[in-house]
């Protein structure tokens, strides 16, 4: 026994010394990044140890301005994203034909370049008269004699709107996947029952399938709010990398600015910024459970 | 309610262009009287749940037609029909309370149907009170035994008040013992409530035992149907004789010459007024009586007590079965390990079936 112990340890040893390296002690450098004061690449040395690092970042508006942006991001795009995704869902298991068709063009996105969708985005949302290559949006708005409006450039809410169409776009392949195979897997028998004791449409999709769906659901939520709390790449294939100058910068973003971008050079900033996200991510992942600890039945089925 | 099928037949389109077309009821006729408990009888894979289901909606004919008293119901949704269903994994939703579960067909109810809370409450006590599950009415599925997960979905079926009650194989989930006191309960619960039922099941003992007609197909066709002892005494064809008892009726391959049966080369009986043809020769394991002068010689295996009866079982070269067995009770004794043993038949226990329509063409 004891030797059998012995030999997994040795397994194992290759997979927690890579762990350790890149893992654990990374981690423990942040936190103790973040409460070194006056810390910088140039200087090299701290001024003393505290919370000044975190009182300075949450002063800062570009942090605030990434928060609020990561939060209208978080707060629009998963609830609108898994809704979409159930919808198409139940869509794409209620055909017959050409269903494995619909199922592959919208698995499409998934496997498409992030940066490469980025760019499709920022042509369709274009507004660059000089160069007269007005995008397919804005050509549509002005045929319906509506202002073109710049969706890359222009107002806050414009911005935040192709942000969030983006997020949508590229989160939903993987959502629709799951929840196709969740639909999928509720058996038959169940809505045979309902539909002999004449339950309607609805009260079978509320009473019946969200409930057995739910664990699937629950699922989605937590990582897409994972997800979205750690935005970055998407931000910057819309916006470029300049975007505290846009007022698009996220969380993370933010996090990459302090350490590498032009007001970069301060490992303590980007720590403590960084400390902050992983907190709230905490409580929201910690809400989410306990909410789904509350609300989904919890599978099993039954024994004989 | 009364049933009757009227010529239903059931045709699954092919899934993809390899497979070809499964006829899985074929011109299907048959009348289920009013208040009866009817078992539908066959192999797995004959065709019996799809009648089941043609007969609560879930599935429509190919053609034919399906008629509750004098109505014609085959193009009626299922939910139009009243009629309650039990699945065969009792499909109860897993995350609802037993409580829940009875109550939600009655949540369906709408307009003039629709009931008052304390009117849905008292049905669904009523109808947990039937199946004896009053007590584990906040129990959800999961927690419940196979028993008692048939017990409320049986419960759920019944609390609409359906004209017809129908089982797809309701005991196949549970276990020897259960099996056992589940069937006594279904038979209870049909002789109280005087709901037509019609159960499904592939096994021969547990629709003899509990129901008053049985059904008997095979390969989506009909075969018989009456009270479970008339059919066991009177077979229509082979595959009846064989399906129904057990141990199973001893098969031989034999032939008619000049108004005698042959088992191999022996005369063993005579049967006035049958032709010459080639034949099967069935005896019930109770029809076979040792008797030193008896017609028919098997070779002597072994001999084994069953309390009050014992059975001898032996070999014939013209067997369809590797071993014939026989039930007789301890009066007919044979002497210790004889190299054979000599048999005479019991009078109804003797079928000869023809060999190529497998119809039964005498009984004696
Ligand atoms: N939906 C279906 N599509 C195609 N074939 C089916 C379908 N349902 C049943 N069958 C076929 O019909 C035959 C009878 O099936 P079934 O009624 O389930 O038999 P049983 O209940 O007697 O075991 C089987 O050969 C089965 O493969
Ligand atoms: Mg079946």
């Amino acid at each position: 026994m004891k030797k059998f112990g012995l030999k997994a340890w040795l397994y194992l040893l290759p997979a927690i010394l890579f762990l350790v390296v890149f893992m654990v002690y990374p981690l423990i450098d942040v936190v103790i990044y973040s409460f070194e004061e006056g810390f910088t690449t140039t200087s090299q040395t701290a001024t003393g140890v505290g919370i000044g690092n975190f009182s300075t970042v949450l002063r800062d508006p570009y942090f605030i301005q990434a928060l609020k942006n990561t939060f209208v991001l978080v707060a629009i795009t998963v609830p609108v994203s898994t809704g979409l995704a159930l919808l198409i869902s139940l869509g794409l298991s209620s055909i017959k034909k050409l269903r494995e068709f619909f199922q592959t063009v919208y698995f499409l996105p998934y496997v498409t370049n992030t940066l490469a969708v980025g760019l499709v985005f920022m042509m369709l949302f274009n507004k660059n008269e000089s160069s007269g290559s007005v995008g397919m949006i804005n050509t549509f708005i002005r045929f319906f004699g509506g202002p073109t409006i710049d969706f890359i450039n222009g107002p806050y809410w414009a911005k935040m709107l192709v942000l969030c169409l983006y997020t949508v776009w590229i989160v939903l392949p993987f959502k629709i996947l799951i929840l196709t195979s969740a639909l999928a897997s509720v058996k038959k028998d169940y809505y045979n029952a309902a539909k002999v004791d004449g339950t309607s449409k609805f009260r079978t999709f509320t009473h019946i399938t969200l409930p057995m769906i739910s664990p699937m659901l629950f699922y989605l939520f937590i990582t897409g709010f994972i997800g979205a709390f750690k935005a970055y790449s998407d931000a910057v294939a819309l916006f470029g990398t300049k975007l505290n100058e846009a007022g698009m910068n996220t969380i993370v973003g933010y996090v990459y600015d302090k350490l590498y971008g032009d007001s970069g050079g301060y490992p303590s900033y980007a720590s403590a910024a960084a400390l902050i996200l992983f907190f709230i991510i905490l409580t929201i992942t910690v809400i989410n459970l306990i909410v789904r600890n509350k609300l989904t039945y919890k599978g099993g089925g039954g024994r004989a | 309610m009364k049933v009757t099928l009227d010529g239903v037949t059931k045709i699954f389109p092919p899934h993809s262009k390899k497979e070809s077309p499964v006829t899985a009821v074929s011109n299907f006729n048959l009348e289920i009287p009013d208040g009866k408990l009817v078992a539908l009888l066959g192999p797995s894979g004959c065709g019996k749940s799809t009648l089941l289901n043609i007969i609560c909606g879930l599935e429509s004919p190919t053609s034919g037609s399906v008629l509750f008293d004098q109505n014609d119901v085959t193009k009626l949704p299922p939910e139009k029909r009243g009629v309650g269903m039990v699945f065969q994994n009792y499909a109860l939703y897993p995350h609802m309370s037993a409580r829940k579960n009875i109550l939600f067909p009655l949540g369906n109810l709408k307009g003039k149907a629709k009931l008052t809370k304390e009117e849905k409450n008292r049905r669904m006590l009523d109808a947990a009170r039937i199946v004896q599950i009053e007590n584990l009415l906040e129990r959800k599925p999961g927690n419940m035994s196979g028993g008692q997960q048939q017990r409320v979905a049986i419960a759920r079926a019944l609390v609409k008040y359906p004209g017809i009650l129908l089982l797809d194989e309701p005991l196949s989930n549970l276990d020897a013992r259960l099996r056992l006191e589940t069937r006594e309960e279904i038979r209870r619960i049909q002789k109280n409530t005087g709901i037509t039922t019609v159960f499904v099941t592939h096994d021969q003992e547990e629709a003899m035992s509990i129901s008053d007609i049985i059904v008997l197909m095979k390969k989506g066709v009909f075969q018989q149907s009456g009270k479970p002892q008339n059919v066991y005494d009177n077979p229509a064809n082979l595959f009846v004789a064989k399906f129904l008892g057990t141990p199973a009726i001893n098969v031989f391959k034999g032939k008619i010459e000049n108004a005698k049966v042959f088992i191999g080369d022996e005369p063993v009986a005579d049967v006035p007024g049958c032709e010459n043809r080639d034949v099967y020769v069935g005896i019930r394991p109770e029809g076979l009586i040792p008797d030193k002068n008896g017609p028919l010689t098997c070779s002597f295996k072994s001999i084994d007590v069953l309390g009050r009866d014992y059975m001898i079982v032996a070999s014939h070269g013209a067997a369809e079965t590797s071993v014939i067995r026989a039930i007789t009770d301890s009066e007919n004794k044979i002497e210790d390990n004889p190299e054979t043993v000599r048999f005479s038949f019991k009078k109804n226990k003797f079928f000869v079936f023809d060999a190529k329509t497998e119809e039964r063409i005498y009984l004696g």
